[in-house]
């Protein structure tokens, strides 16, 4: 059974402890996690801005990449809607491609999905004492249906404080490109959204997509609030770690 | 507190996210708007089971749009009604003008709709020296501001009622209070007269019965109903797209349009028109017309990529669950229709591709249209589309193509994407501050004006790889024979599928 990581360019670039935290979770119920190095980015940048070709290059490589998995993980909706919407669009007019996107597409799950849906765990056995609020992001939750599963890893947890974030489900305005070439319009959004999570008081705010946590937590740090951002699976090791070293493991 | 001015998106909304009230009164009202439809929808109780079948109705009448067509035709014809048909704005506006001209009409009184903003019947009509006179509160409110609708079923959205109250003060020639009631009593005095003067009254559709070749309207204030009784004349535009087959399928419509656009059971007034007065009637125009229009639309039929875009009903359920609108309002968008609706059917209304600028970009791609729409059109895929045609057709700008042909190169290879993140470890020294980049500079600076940009870390995850996992090794535990089973029958069980989920 090949279980393989697609990391994302970004949590490859500027996140690695997600990664580790994957690893480190599935090690746990007997998953050796597998890299294919060849991997790069889903496409989505390229994609959503209209150039498909550009996006072509790229999602290529997550095809062969992981053409002889049996699972794929990714930590984030975003990436995993990609895979599961728009490859067998991008390469509708290559059979064989198409073939392998839709090939790519049944076998790839995002994190929380993999852990609730396939391996059907929802507690973790974490620790962790701390005031959370959770964002939930636009594609996992809309396109995938991602709803259910992050709570139910979150309300296993022990010692967690949770607070509802309100307005969740507004869109925190990353957007890829949007932030970039609608700046204002995104700055207003993440404004918005950053003024949510305070309201919460929480000390962390957590979620499955770091485009989307890039984005809040560059926003909170530019106002210099101290909320700990991180995604899910990095506080779930944690606590995963945590109760290990009270428990003299 | 002007529209908010600009040549482009980006512009215009810059100058509306500085307008305080504007952005407060759009955000008050789309959110009363959006957490009645929630509560509509959930008291519904299967909510889903009759979105899907709007949908099937709407994608089965497009379908066969050309059959239907022909019938609602054929059977208004027989109930004396005078069909027209529109093929682009200007024959809309210049078939409504010789109807006028032929019944010698002074005036016109209008109920809400969209389509005659489209084709601006009401500058036709000022331009012949016949008065046209709003008669739903919203639109007459923003006919006296001189500015167009800023919201599909909410035309003044916009505005707060202290500036409605200023707006009906100059027309009351007194000083009107801003209170609702008081103001609203003023519009309904004065219209009441503009209902038993006018010549001709103009009405919308919200949809279209082929089997009757009757046009329905749904509304709230009763106005359409004045309107398409009292006036000798009426006149009805609809856009070609608006039918259904028949009544029955109305009840679904007539479920999903009003818990869609404000929350409401039912609208209050649902009228039902199937010809011009009969003899035995106790109102009703003596003379009926419907012109039929097209504008663009027919440009997507057999479009696999925005066919759907026809089954779009008017309900504005987008515009209320849009963040993006709601931060911009109506106007920053171009063309009468706005919010994600807008954003896709102005340009694919026009095609013309060269010029409909950037409104395509003002989305974060968020889906809550999608998942807003009573139908289900994926508005949020639509505009990914419209993006591809701008980049197919070569009219992006070339830093951009040069950036994403950068993308390519990069993205194309594992081993150029670890050297770039390599040389941008290196690169950013200069740049970070206490672990972020805070300068604005550069392409970065639509980001950094709102956000730090944590430093690239020493060594990315490809780089921390080898090392990590040899360490993982050490507490990696057994299996449950419980989840290797799980694991194995998911295999097993696409393979049986024939490899499709």
């Amino acid at each position: 059974m090949k279980v393989s990581l697609f990391i994302t360019c970004i949590s490859d670039a500027l996140f690695p402890p997600i990664g580790e935290a994957m690893a480190g979770l599935l090690a746990r119920y007997g998953i050796r996690l597998h890299f294919p190095e060849i991997q790069t980015c889903c496409g989505q940048p390229a994609f959503n801005s209209g150039y498909w070709d550009e996006a072509r290059a790229s999602a290529k490589t997550i095809l062969e990449a992981f053409d002889d998995s049996d699972f794929v993980i990714v930590p984030s909706g975003s990436c995993t809607g990609m895979v599961h919407h728009y490859y067998p669009k991008l390469f509708e007019n290559d059979a064989v491609l198409f073939e392998k996107s839709n090939r790519l597409k049944e076998k790839t799950y995002e994190f929380t999905q993999f852990l609730v849906q396939v391996l059907g765990v929802t507690d973790v056995g974490a620790y962790f004492p701390h005031k959370v609020t959770y964002h939930p992001s636009c594609h996992g939750s809309r396109l995938l249906g991602i709803k259910e599963e992050p709570m139910q890893l979150m309300s296993h947890v022990e010692g967690m404080e949770f607070v509802p974030l309100p307005y969740a489900e507004d869109c925190c305005g990353f957007g890829g490109t949007f932030a970039i070439k609608m700046s204002e319009i995104s700055g207003a959004m993440v404004e918005e959204k950053s003024q949510h999570v305070l309201e919460t008081e929480a000390e962390v705010l957590v979620g499955l997509d770091m485009g989307c946590l890039l984005n809040i937590g560059g926003n909170l740090k530019f106002h210099d609030k101290p909320v700990r951002v991180l995604h899910l699976a990095e506080l779930l090791y944690e606590g995963v770690k945590n109760r290990e070293q009270t428990a003299g493991v | 507190m002007s529209k908010p001015q600009g040549s482009n998106v980006k512009e215009r909304a810059k100058s509306a996210l500085k307008d305080e009230f504007l952005i407060d009164a759009v955000k008050f009202t789309t959110e009363k708007l959006k957490n009645g439809k929630k509560a509509a929808t959930e008291e519904h109780g299967n909510w889903e089971e009759w979105r899907e079948r709007g949908r099937l109705i709407r994608a089965h009448t497009i379908s066969h749009l050309d059959y239907y067509l022909s019938k609602f035709i054929e059977n208004a014809r027989a109930q004396g009604v005078h069909v027209h048909f529109a093929p682009e704005a200007k024959d809309a506006a210049r078939i409504a003008i010789e109807i006028a001209k032929h019944r010698g009409a002074k005036s016109v009184v209008k109920s809400k709709s969209m389509v005659s903003e489209e084709v601006h019947i009401n500058e036709a009509f000022e331009e012949l020296g016949i008065e046209s006179i709003e008669s739903d509160l919203g639109e007459y409110i923003i006919q006296l501001a001189n500015e167009p609708p800023s919201h599909i079923i909410i035309p003044a959205i916009h505005k707060n009622r202290y500036q409605i109250a200023d707006l009906l003060s100059k027309e009351a020639g007194e000083t009107l209070p801003p209170e609702t009631k008081i103001l609203a009593g003023f519009a309904r005095r004065k219209l009441r007269d503009k209902f038993l003067e006018a010549d001709i009254g103009l009405t919308g559709c919200n949809f279209g019965i082929a089997e009757t070749g009757s046009v329905v309207i749904f509304e709230n204030e009763g106005n359409a109903r004045m309107v398409s009784t009292v006036p000798k004349t009426q006149i009805t535009l609809m856009g070609m797209e608006r039918l259904i087959p028949s009544w029955d399928d109305l009840e679904v419509m007539a479920t999903l349009l009003p818990r869609s656009a404000t929350g409401q059971k039912l609208t209050v007034y649902m009228s039902g028109i199937t010809g011009p007065r009969r003899e035995h009637d106790g109102d009703g125009p003596e003379e009926m017309h419907i012109i039929i229009v097209d504008n663009g639309r027919s440009l997507q039929l057999g479009d696999p990529e925005f066919q759907e875009l026809l089954n779009c009903i008017r309900c504005g359920a987008c515009l209320n669950a849009c963040p993006v609108y709601r931060h911009i309002g109506g106007h920053s968008y171009p063309g009468t229709y706005s919010g994600p609706i807008g954003a896709v059917l102005t340009p694919a209304l026009n095609k013309n591709t060269q010029e409909w600028h950037d409104v395509a970009n003002a989305s974060s791609l968020c889906g809550a249209c999608y998942e807003a729409c009573p139908v289900k059109i994926p508005l949020h895929d639509m505009l990914v589309y419209l993006r591809n045609r701008k980049v197919e057709r070569g009219y992006t700008a070339s830093g951009e193509k040069m950036a994403m042909k950068g993308f390519k190169m990069l993205m194309g290879s594992h081993k150029l994407f670890r050297k770039a993140v390599k040389a941008g470890q290196i690169g950013q020294k200069l740049l970070v501050r206490d672990g972020y980049i805070r300068s604005q500079i550069g392409p970065l600076k639509g980001w950094t004006a709102y956000r730090h940009i944590p430093a690239l870390p020493k060594r990315s995850f490809r780089e921390q790889w080898p090392g990590l996992s040899a360490e993982i090794e050490k507490s990696i535990q057994p299996m449950s024979g419980e989840m290797e089973l799980r694991m194995e029958e998911i295999v097993q069980a696409r393979r049986k599928g024939g490899g499709h989920a």
